[in-house]
């Protein structure tokens, strides 16, 4: 596999799960063993990482990624010991912020990774060739403009007439509901792809776009039954 | 040497190691111990190694060897390395071993020798120490350096501020003074330079760079960009000039250097450090290597080759490959050796496969619905891992993880012994996954799959955790801490180990013949060359006849005469029952993948769906039509190649002018077209020549901006000025005027000449342009219909510019010849050879194996956004359409594994099999 693989549920769970740093190791940048030049899509990821680790109240510098050939062993180990000594002077992550609001922030970005990846799909795709543009390329109003406007699907109760196409077709089965009953969002597994906003027969044109403004509560299961 | 082609007998002398191959693990442990000293020769002599040592960290095989430093072999004492080798691997018993071998053909690859300056001459090369070569510095700068990386000075072990490269040392008599200079350009020095200085900025930004420089040859493929990029570094100079060695200040031991330049005169000025950019010398021994295999060289010391056969020596059933044929970058060594291999194949087909065994194994238990029972086995690479890590106490805590049934230590994992070991606790204990705590999976990933599969098991349920490099190397002074790391890459191994599943690698038959798109000599050579070893080869053209380009070329500088060349090869096309030719050919559409292909189209012979288990793009490139200097608007402009029409057919208004003009670089280095073309400067070259040759009166001026005579065509550069052709340096801000005088009168040519700074009238009575080569205006459409990349330049992109400079990224696909990138004709035969010879590799077996770490998709969770198909450069991923929805669909035949397409998939329903989410991230949970 390639670093290319390294995915942002992987930096942010292992945060998560309480490490005090992530060290990720990639090929020399422009010499990629395989063709996709996965390196420089995990630089990118990265980059985006620390702005999102800066928004959550982690250090960015708790996040390192490095090029360097597999055969070269001296690389390798500077880079290590670098990277722990920098971690040591930064000490524990409960340093950084308040440990519940860090594990608030945390689940709720690890619950967002899908979101992240479609609203930010082209930008994630750039190969940032040129080192000075790498810093900025990411702002951090922008990323603060990201979790503050995400967007959530919800199915009115008054349109939804229980075809069940929206249920059939979620990729993550976060939609309840039988025939003739009153479809839900389970807004905690959404992961807000859109599937059942698109879906949805126009007749009935019953999932709504939400842009930051609350889901209102679902039905009582009670109230779901569709009569007629 | 004895014998003939076909049927050689060779002796060899085997000279000893003193190390068994087969137990040394190069784990270096008696490197370490071992007392002797001396200058280590891979890192130029400027550190040390020790007696016994690996040549170097890559080297293959990765064992050590003991060298004539030994005090052992000198004075019979010490032999510390035999009492510390955990494997009984030294052995000084050994001795020079004599064999005789038996093959049908040879291949000669002795390289090349750097250009090795004198003591005596002006740089003092060995006599001041801040005068290094190009070959030197390089290893200074390489992490695995004499200083590891950190580029230092031998005077007083500083590091430089101010670096001067001198160029062309030892090549293009550019010193005539130099003792065993070459009259040849040795074609890598101008490339190698700018990496360097690019790397050395890397190192330290404020490093001030100048290099000294005769032309600057960036004529390779992608190398135009790369020298501007180096210019445009701050604090990097390129001067055109020569440079004289003024002194060496005794106290800092720097070096004043004295230049000249238009705008300030002479000039001297310090340095803190001289790299000398030497040139490409023939291989040492290069005439013993050819009075032993009976071959002839050339005037320069290589071997001597022809231009129509370039990987072949001057006797039958020797081939070479690499610079022995003259210097060569590392695309033109790899796929000229590819085409030697090609060529070697055409000759040695009927016994192809006499001589292999197919490998066979127990049958696979499936073991699928049992509980995990895993074994792990943690080894001490001799001292490598065992004197820094606990390795009792963590097969101990092994025994306390979840689900392993059984655990032990061993020496020397990989040693043969312990490789059975692991195969016969797999037998014993039941075992249906194997955690082996060693080294990295870079290396020995793939014997370890193959012992679990010896033990019964499929080949991916095994797991390697990585506690040498990963962890005793890093943390060699902490060995408490290096243990306790140690076991939770263990614990995090265990894991993932249980979540391993079987994966299946099967075997997709190959239809066992060749497309060729496109029927000029790159086409046509390769061809020929698929069909001379068995394979039926489909031969697309779209014009009436075949024969592309070549056809307006009449001959080559080096005299090959292309059109008997040309003519030779269509006969044998027409002759060959293996090759199908269809002219007039359009190919609408192409589907599949590697090794097995379909494409439709139509042909002179009506349409056409072919079957093919290769395909191989050849369509050439275009000329540049100027719009610049009166092209199309005055009779006496044209281009070089109707200039070599004229000449052919003896036209007087060419053979009779008084003066004629060529001007360089019409069309290319330039915004637009930002590459070199490679071949005109030969090209101008030749037609002044000729010219010279018809009428040696005649007045001939090349404008160019650097004359890129590379390699032995310098000879002929060095020739043309001697027969008085003028050449004259302009700089593209200041590019020629042209003005016709009158209608139907001569041509007023100006041009400031950058060496005088003063501006130059010429009337001439033709003007000859070397218009660029340009990607053949079909390019984009081959590109859309086979799904192929093009370049920035417009040209095809092979799949690595250095390594697999013939083949596209994705399997089963190959390009040969100027649809690459300009090439000189011998050129573009090799690269069309080689472009054959991987061909070949693929259709002389009968099935692809497709391995088992692919993706797959889970139709359920994929919404059909398509970031996986963009992702995949290998085209392995599409969308296809099911149940009326766009769903990701995965050919395995063409993934390679790298699992991008997973990290960008928001709903993880494709997943990376070997590796998934689930894996990687049980992994993860373990590790706190």
């Amino acid at each position: 596999m390639c670093s290319g693989r390294i995915d942002l549920e992987f930096v942010f769970r292992a945060f998560a799960n309480g490490v005090d740093g992530v060290f990720i190791g990639g090929c020399i940048l422009d010499e990629c063993n395989f063709a996709t030049h996965g390196n420089y899509h995990a630089l990118n990821m990265v980059l985006m990482s620390k702005k999102i680790m800066a928004y959550t109240g982690l250090n960015p510098d708790r996040l390192n990624i490095a090029f360097m050939s597999s055969g070269d062993g001296t690389a390798y180990v500077k880079a290590v010991n670098g990277f722990v000594d920098r971690i040591k002077k930064l000490g524990p992550i409960s340093n950084d912020t308040e440990e519940s609001d860090l594990a608030r922030k945390l689940s709720r970005v690890r619950q967002l990774i899908p979101y992240i990846k479609m609203v930010k799909r082209e930008k994630l795709d750039v190969q940032l060739k040129d080192e000075a543009a790498r810093e900025d390329f990411y702002a951090a109003d922008e990323i603060d403009e990201m979790f503050e406007h995400v967007v959530s699907y919800y199915i009115d109760p008054e349109k939804c007439r229980g075809c069940m196409i929206c249920a059939r077709n979620c990729p993550v089965d976060a939609i309840e509901g039988g025939k003739k009953m009153i479809h839900v969002i389970d807004q905690t597994a959404c992961i807000k792809c859109d599937t059942c906003y698109t879906l949805c027969p126009d007749k009935f044109d019953a999932v709504q776009k939400i842009v930051s403004e609350q889901v209102p509560e679902p039905l009582p299961m009670e109230a779901r039954a569709i009569s007629g | 040497m004895e014998g003939e082609a076909g049927d050689f007998q060779v002796a060899l002398t085997r000279k000893p190691r003193y190390i068994h191959e087969d137990k040394c693990t190069g784990c270096a442990v008696c490197v370490e111990y071992c007392p002797a000293l001396y200058p280590d020769q891979f890192n130029q002599e400027i550190s040390e190694n020790k007696a016994v040592h690996i040549y170097y960290s890559q080297a293959i095989p990765l064992v050590a060897y003991i060298d004539d430093s030994c005090l052992f072999l000198k004075e019979n004492k010490c032999n510390i390395c035999s009492a510390v080798c955990g494997n009984n691997a030294i052995d000084f018993s050994q001795t020079e071993t004599g064999m005789t071998v038996r093959v049908g053909a040879i291949l000669l690859a002795p390289g090349f020798e750097p250009f090795k300056p004198g003591r005596t001459d002006q740089y003092g090369y060995g006599r001041r120490p801040n005068v290094v070569t190009s070959m030197d510095y390089e290893r200074l700068m390489c992490a695995t350096g004499p200083y590891e990386g950190k580029i230092l000075r031998d005077s007083d072990k500083t590091h430089p501020g101010n670096v001067a490269w001198i160029q062309c040392i030892g090549s293009r008599q550019v010193d005539q003074k130099l003792e065993g200079g070459n009259s040849y350009c040795s074609s890598v020095c101008c490339t190698y330079t700018q990496k360097q200085v690019i790397l050395t900025k890397d190192h330290d930004p404020d490093t001030r760079c100048t290099v000294f420089h005769n032309d600057i040859r960036a004529f390779g493929k992608d190398f135009e960009p790369f020298y501007q990029r180096t210019e445009n570094l701050s604090d990097v100079r390129f001067i055109k000039s020569y440079v004289s060695v003024v002194k060496e200040d005794p106290d800092t031991r720097n070096i004043t250097l004295r230049y000249f330049t238009p705008e300030d005169g002479v000039k001297e000025e310090e340095f803190d450090m001289v790299v000398l950019s030497v040139g490409l010398n023939p291989p040492a021994g290069a005439k013993d290597l050819a009075q032993a295999f009976g071959i002839e060289l050339n005037r320069h010391d290589f071997c001597r080759i022809s231009p129509d056969t370039p990987m072949q020596t001057t006797r039958p059933g020797i081939y070479i490959s690499g610079a022995f044929g003259g210097p060569a970058d590392i695309p033109e060594s790899v796929f000229g050796a590819s085409a030697a291999g090609s060529k070697i194949g055409e000759f040695l087909n009927k016994r192809r496969g006499k001589l292999s065994l197919e490998r066979t194994y127990p049958p696979e238990e499936d073991v699928s619905d049992q509980n995990p029972r895993i074994g792990v086995f943690v080894c001490h690479c001799g001292a490598n891992i065992g004197r820094v890590v606990d390795v009792p106490s963590s097969v101990e805590f092994s025994l306390t993880l979840p689900h392993v049934v059984y655990a032990q230590e061993q020496l020397f994992s990989c040693a043969t012994n312990c490789a059975q070991e692991i195969i016969d606790s797999i037998k014993e204990h039941r075992l249906n996954r194997v955690v082996l705590a060693a080294c990295s999976p870079r290396t020995l990933d793939a014997l370890f799959r193959d012992t679990v599969r010896e033990g019964g098991l499929n080949p991916y349920y095994f797991e390697f955790a990585n506690i040498r490099e990963q962890c005793s190397w890093v943390h060699a002074k902490e060995q408490e801490k290096a243990t306790r790391k140690a076991k939770e890459l263990i614990r995090m191994s265990v894991a993932r180990a249980a979540h391993l599943e079987p994966l299946p690698e099967f075997d997709v038959p190959i239809i066992k013949q060749a497309m060729v798109v496109g029927g000029g000599i790159a086409g046509m050579t390769c061809a020929l060359s698929i069909a001379a070893q068995g394979h039926p080869v489909y031969l697309m053209e779209r014009e009436k006849d075949l024969g592309g380009m070549a056809r307006r070329i009449p001959y080559t500088l080096d005299g090959m005469d292309v059109q008997s060349h040309v003519t030779d090869l269509i006969q044998k096309i027409y002759r060959h029952p293996m090759v199908h030719v269809y002219t007039e050919a359009v190919i609408d559409e192409t589907s599949g993948y590697v090794g097995n292909f379909v494409t439709r189209g139509r042909s002179e012979r009506g349409p056409f769906r072919i079957e093919h288990g290769a395909t191989v793009i050849a369509t050439g490139a275009g000329q540049y039509q100027p719009t610049e200097y009166l092209y199309g608007e005055n009779d006496r402009v044209m281009t070089l190649l109707e200039l070599e029409a004229k000449l052919a057919e003896k036209d007087q208004t060419v053979c009779r002018a008084d003066r004629l003009v060529i001007i360089q670089c019409v069309g290319c280095r330039n915004e637009q077209n930002n590459y070199c073309s490679r071949v005109c400067c030969q090209a101008s070259v030749k037609n002044a020549l000729a010219l010279k040759e018809i009428n040696p009166d005649m007045d001939i001026f090349i404008l160019y901006r650097d004359m890129r005579t590379y390699g032995f065509s310098e000879d002929y550069y060095r020739s043309a000025r001697e027969k008085q052709v003028r050449f004259i340096r302009y700089s593209p801000d200041q590019a020629p005027a042209v003005r016709a005088e009158n209608n139907g009168g001569r041509l007023s040519v100006s041009v400031t000449d950058q060496l005088l700074k003063q501006e130059i009238r010429i009337e001439a009575d033709a003007l000859a342009l070397a218009a660029a080569v340009v990607p053949s205006t079909q390019a984009a459409d081959i590109s859309q219909t086979f799904g192929v990349p093009l370049s920035p330049s417009g040209f095809f992109k092979e799949a690595h510019v250095k390594l697999r400079p013939v083949e596209f990224a994705s399997d089963g696909l190959y390009l040969c010849g100027t649809a690459h990138y300009p090439k000189l004709i011998p050129e573009t035969i090799s690269h069309a050879n080689g472009a054959a010879g991987r061909v070949l590799t693929m259709l002389s077996h009968d099935t692809v194996t497709v391995p088992g770490s692919v993706c797959e998709v889970d139709e359920k969770k994929c919404i059909g956004c398509g970031v996986c198909v963009t992702a995949c450069t290998y085209g392995a991923v599409e969308l296809a359409t099911v149940k009326r929805k766009d769903k990701a669909k995965v050919f395995p035949v063409l993934c390679k594994g790298c699992g991008l397409c997973n990290m960008k998939c928001p709903t993880g329903a494709i997943q990376l099999k070997h590796f998934t989410d689930e894996q990687i991230t049980s992994q993860i949970d373990a590790a706190v």
